[in-house]
């Protein structure tokens, strides 16, 4: 047994050094003030910044509800088609995830933007030009493009284990294409979209870039609140410590709703 | 008795990837009778439950369902249920619900939906189980829990793909007893795969054999296993020993080098046939005694009986008996009139 124990020591030393140290930082700097000492101040200072917070969790909800929507179908015809094409099709879900985020994200700029591509074409034909760049719109397109593949994956791994014979059996049984969504699909890819949720909304939630390159400065996101506090001008990294450690538990919270469901799917995952 | 027929195929073709799986199938199923078709993999039996089922579209031919064609018809709204071969139960809900979804989904009333559901758990022999998840049951309570979920909805047919497949010997023959009876006691069609044989003489009223997407034989366990019409269903159906021979007039035929007696009669005269001999309607007889002298090659016990490998004239004999012969000995064989088969020849 003990000898079994040891075989985890490295990643106990990493854990230590690299995990649990600096959360009790972020913890210490969370309750202190520059001088170093206790207070409170830092996070109840964060009241003020709780419509951001608000923003930060409704587009980051909105995105993963259109990723769940869009990535539904697209999950079941994968797991759909024969084993070789399935293995080309999962190849060019990743394929975009190959490709610097931050280049990604910079093509969306250009498409979106006033005198950008988008707009450029619609003008030929007499429409536009219309404001795309730096709303919220546009933000929750940047979490959706970049996120999605997380929804699919999973989503896909749990389609796979429903066997077509189930689906066929609740036709059989008197069920329509609506009624085995519903009453076979859905519950059946609990796990998947558990984990999906999972994996689209938490850095949906926390992202900086997305809203900095495509919110414009109207749209900032908890993520853009912290990276100032610590690189930005107003320099306070007890309130971004406070800030994060409060993401943290929304982050947290949001995770012990979905795992009761998504343990299993979490495996698939590439 | 054509009044009765509830599923009627009219030359039905389907073809997968310019196979052709069902060449032109033609048949009538009658009400309240338990079907069997039967026949080696790739048969084209599973793809004709398969077209009654709707899940397989036929690329020409009728289905007719109490006469009305249902070509066409999806499969929820026909009115019969099937039990899958790998069961197709639903994972994630438990007993109760996978026999009632069929009910909830046509909206009955919930106390209706207990009353049939607990009704019909109980006929399967699964009163006590209904709390139960799907992956805690064994084999044959999966298959039991298949069967109620079908049955439940008082389907007017039963379509069941080898459903005792995938359960040991043992487990197989008690389902199949139990089979019988639920078709009896519910007063319905079933209509059966399978490959195996036995299972197709125990349980059928009527035996499909199959072969090539063609049916070979239509008939009752007794005229297909003693009356087969080609040397297809004769050696498929139980062991056989299939001779060419010769009819030399009515009631009389050339086989193995000798003239015996039989019960067959409108034959040409001097017709080239096929003869057919069950092993075990083989009598062994003291070498003087018989029509037929050969030389025991092998003998093999096989519990009820002898399996025993006898060469006479070139031709290897076999031959079921209750009393073994050693290996080397020469034996008589004696074959009466009833024991005799005689069968067209057909090209092969």
């Amino acid at each position: 047994m003990l000898q079994k124990k040891s075989l985890a020591g490295p990643y106990l030393v990493w854990m230590v050094a690299f995990i649990i140290a600096p959360l009790l930082i972020v913890g210490y700097f969370a309750l202190t003030d520059a001088a170093g000492n206790f207070t409170l101040d830092n996070l109840t200072t964060i009241g003020r910044y709780s419509t951001v917070f608000a923003r930060s969790l409704i587009l980051a909800a909105i995105a993963t509800v259109i990723c769940l929507v869009l990535a539904f179908p697209v999950g079941y015809f994968l797991s759909r088609l024969r084993a070789s094409k399935q293995h080309i099709m999962q190849m060019l879900v990743m394929l975009p995830m190959w490709m610097n985020f931050l280049l990604r994200t910079y093509a969306w700029m250009s498409l979106l933007e006033k005198n950008g591509i988008i707009n450029r074409v619609l003008g030929l034909i007499g429409l536009g030009p219309f404001d795309m760049i730096n709303t919220s719109g546009a933000v929750v397109l940047g979490m959706v493009y970049n996120y999605l593949p997380y929804m699919i994956l999973p989503l896909y791994t749990a389609m796979t284990k429903i066997d077509h014979s189930i689906i066929e059996a609740a036709q059989d049984l008197g069920a329509g294409m609506g009624k085995i969504v519903t009453r076979v699909l859905i519950p059946m890819s609990v796990p998947g979209i558990a984990t999906g949720i999972t994996m689209v909304f938490v850095p949906a939630v926390s992202t900086f870039i997305i809203s900095r390159m495509l919110g414009g400065g109207s749209n900032l996101l908890i993520g853009d609140l912290i990276e100032l506090q610590f690189l930005g001008n107003s320099y306070n990294y007890n309130l971004g410590s406070a800030m994060s450690l409060v993401l943290m538990v929304i982050v947290l919270l949001c995770m012990s709703f979905t795992t009761d469901f998504g343990e299993e799917g979490v495996e698939g995952v590439v | 008795m054509d009044n009765n027929v509830i599923v009627s195929l009219k030359n039905i073709v389907v073809d997968f990837d310019d196979q052709i799986i069902l060449n032109g199938l033609s048949l009538d199923i009658h009400d309240k009778e338990f079907v069997t078709f039967l026949g080696p993999s790739g048969c084209g039996k599973t793809t004709t439950l398969r077209v009654i089922g709707g899940f397989v579209e036929p690329k020409s031919g009728n289905v007719f369902f109490n006469g009305q064609d249902i070509a066409g018809l999806p499969p929820y709204k026909r009115q019969v249920n099937t039990v899958f071969q790998k069961y197709a139960l639903f994972p994630h809900l438990n007993v109760f619900e996978n026999v009632a979804f069929g009910l909830r989904l046509k909206k009955t009333e919930e106390r209706e939906v207990r009353r049939r559901v607990l009704e019909m758990l109980e006929v399967v022999g699964l009163k006590g189980f209904e709390r139960r998840n799907i992956a805690t049951l064994s084999g044959g309570q999966q298959q039991r829990v298949a069967i109620a979920r079908g049955l439940v909805n008082q389907p007017k047919v039963l379509l069941l793909d080898e459903p005792l497949g995938a359960l040991d010997l043992k487990l197989r023959k008690e389902m199949q007893l139990e089979l019988k009876r639920l078709q009896r006691e519910m007063d319905i069609t079933f209509v059966y795969v399978t490959h195996d044989q036995e299972e197709a003489l125990t349980m059928s009223d009527t035996v499909v054999v199959m072969k090539d997407g063609l049916i070979q034989q239509i008939g009752s366990p007794e005229d297909i296993y003693n009356e087969p019409e080609n040397a297809f269903v004769a050696e498929f159906i139980g062991e056989s020993n299939i001779l060419d021979g010769l009819m030399l007039r009515d009631f009389c035929v050339e086989f193995a080098g000798n003239e015996f007696a039989c019960v067959d009669k409108g034959f040409a005269r001097n017709q080239l046939v096929q003869v057919v001999v069950r092993p075990e309607d083989i009598k062994v007889v003291s070498p003087i005694q018989g029509q037929l002298t050969g030389l025991v090659r092998e003998v093999i016990f096989k519990g009820v009986h002898f399996e025993m490998h006898v060469e006479q004239g070139g031709f290897e004999w076999i031959i079921h008996s209750t009393q073994a012969s050693q290996p080397g000995e020469v034996i008589g064989m004696c074959i009466g009139p009833d024991e005799i088969h005689i069968m067209a020849r057909t090209e092969d």
